[in-house]
């Protein structure tokens, strides 16, 4: 079981959430060649060490936000605590 | 070359690895005799014609059809665990063709061809039970799914319908056909040619036989880095580039072929040479239960419930799931997998619900976008993958062996594999599998 740190609503089960994927800078649609928007829309790092990947919130804050955890522990890094307004961000 | 059976070669060959039969077994058994290893283990050399990583059912089919389809037997199969360690030995043990696209249902069929005949053609018992296969809809969106995929088979001489509750009903009484039933079963996909098979055997029966005719198998042999040469990246690795040989834990060795048979591990071996793959690591749960009597006569498939039974010779059910809905690479159980996966099987056999699970376990998934696998050439000259196998490696672990050394051998790509080619995403002509498993409908 996995208890993913909500930004805004604490630490909640991951089936709470929907797991969006890597998180990737968007190339600007207006310029991006479609080889780098098909580069964008498919490839991933899948690293076997830290992630940054987005989730959604799905049940709770209905947001999306980045968090950094590593895809063989499962553990957060600087995981974000609600309300903390100096907050640690992933 | 596809048409020629592996026996009849191996027969003019004259000679195979000793032959495993009921008389040899009686006969060692009085005598007390030890069994001969089923392949050696030899000391790594620092040359060879290919060096295939991943010593799963991939990557030693892929050998072995080398060898015995094309002669090149000076080949290195090196893993960083032992054979079959990975998927080969963590799936479910299901083989079909009922695929909906025709790319797929051609490539699975083929190897569904591959499996019926591996018995005689490695001389090790696979155990293969063509016992059929049922994919369930519960609903009537799945109802349609199946009928587009029931028509698309028939097009394609696979034998495959869909069939109504009372005819579940009476090929596996134990479901509940009812209308009241939680998720009632409106009908289903019906494969009388799929069933299940000893993957297990399958590993070591490629093993063996690829080991005869000379390839090295490696275990204990990690593959630390690609070499690389040429290549536009900033280490002269990536696309443009030109493989040299891989640098293990054992030693370096330079070889004109790389493959990439590595499954959930792809993208890391990937990144080794400079190419970055579509694929995600994932993975898929599975639990076997303890045996019971024979009572569940064919394989039960739910894509709505995400789950697939089969009741293996031992009497032992054997459920699994779909993949865990986040990266991960490790292949720990969650409460959430054993949970949900217990539900829906007594929703669909509310008779089982006094036995109890004997063990459970995971192995890693390399999930595409649209379910189909990454196979064949890649940017980097004589580095070449069979990977995003996803949730489907194992039933087509033959034909892709056969596809791969064709590949290698005629550096072309056979026609068969040619839809799955990496070059298919960024020309944006996807193959978009709806019949693989963990697809829901």
């Amino acid at each position: 079981m996995l208890i993913v740190p909500c930004p805004h609503c604490g630490p909640r089960n991951s089936s709470d959430l929907r797991y969006v994927g890597e998180s990737h800078s968007r190339p600007d649609p207006n310029t991006a060649t479609p080889e780098q928007w098909r580069d964008y829309l498919y490839m991933e790092d899948n690293p076997a060490d830290w992630l940054k990947e987005t989730w959604y919130c799905r049940s709770g804050c209905r947001r999306y936000f980045t968090l950094e955890r590593h895809t063989g522990s499962n553990e957060f890094r600087n995981p974000p605590i609600p309300g903390n307004k100096k907050g640690t961000k992933a | 070359m596809a048409d020629r059976s592996l026996r009849s070669r191996r027969n003019g060959n004259g000679k195979g690895p000793e032959r495993y039969s009921a008389w040899g077994l009686l006969r060692k058994g009085l005598a007390q005799e030890n069994w001969p290893r089923a392949w050696r283990e030899v000391p790594l050399r620092d040359t060879y014609d290919a060096v295939i990583i991943g010593g799963g059912v991939h990557g030693l089919a892929t050998a072995y059809y080398l060898a015995v389809n094309h002669g090149i037997t000076n080949v290195a199969v090196v893993d960083k665990a032992y054979i079959g360690s990975g998927g080969s030995g963590r799936n479910t043990a299901i083989v079909r063709s009922n695929y909906l696209t025709p790319e797929g249902v051609a490539f699975y069929d083929r190897s569904l061809e591959l499996y019926n005949s591996m018995a005689s053609d490695l001389n090790i018992n696979v155990m293969f039970s063509e016992r059929g296969h049922l994919t369930l809809a519960h609903n009537d969106g799945a109802v349609r799914t199946m009928r587009w995929r029931a028509e698309v088979n028939k097009l394609q001489n696979i034998d495959s319908s869909v069939i109504g509750p009372d005819e579940i009903k009476k090929l596996v009484p134990s479901l509940d056909t009812t209308s009241d039933a939680r998720y009632p079963i409106m009908g289903a996909l019906y494969h009388p040619p799929g069933g299940i098979i000893r993957h297990d055997a399958v590993v070591w029966g490629y093993a063996r036989a690829a080991d005869h005719y000379g390839v090295e198998i490696h275990q204990k042999t990690e593959v630390l880095d690609i070499l690389v040469e040429g290549g536009s990246g900033p280490d002269g690795k990536g696309p443009g580039g030109k493989v040299t040989g891989v640098r293990t834990s054992k030693g370096d060795i330079s070889a004109p072929i790389v493959v990439n048979c590595t499954a959930g591990w792809a993208s890391l071996i990937a990144s080794m040479a400079g190419i970055k793959l579509p694929i995600h690591t994932r993975p898929l749960q599975a639990a076997v239960t303890e045996p019971v009597k024979v009572f569940l006569p064919a394989v039960v498939v739910s894509g709505s419930l995400h789950v697939y039974v089969s009741q293996t010779d031992r009497g032992e059910l054997v459920f699994g799931a779909a993949v865990d809905p986040f990266n991960n690479y490790n292949i720990a159980g969650s409460l959430d997998f054993t949970e949900g996966l217990a539900g829906h099987i007594l929703e669909l056999m509310p008779g089982v619900s006094k036995m109890r699970l004997l063990r459970q376990w995971a192995g890693l998934c390399d999930m595409t976008p649209d379910y189909s696998p990454v196979m064949g050439f890649t940017p980097v000259e004589g580095f070449l993958c069979d990977v995003g196998w996803g949730t489907y490696g194992f039933k087509a672990g033959p034909v892709s062996g056969e596809t791969m050394a064709e590949c290698i051998a005629t550096n072309q790509t056979p026609k068969l594999i040619a839809p799955f080619a990496l070059d298919r995403f960024p020309e944006g002509t996807l193959v978009g599998e709806k019949g693989a498993a963990s697809v829901g409908h």
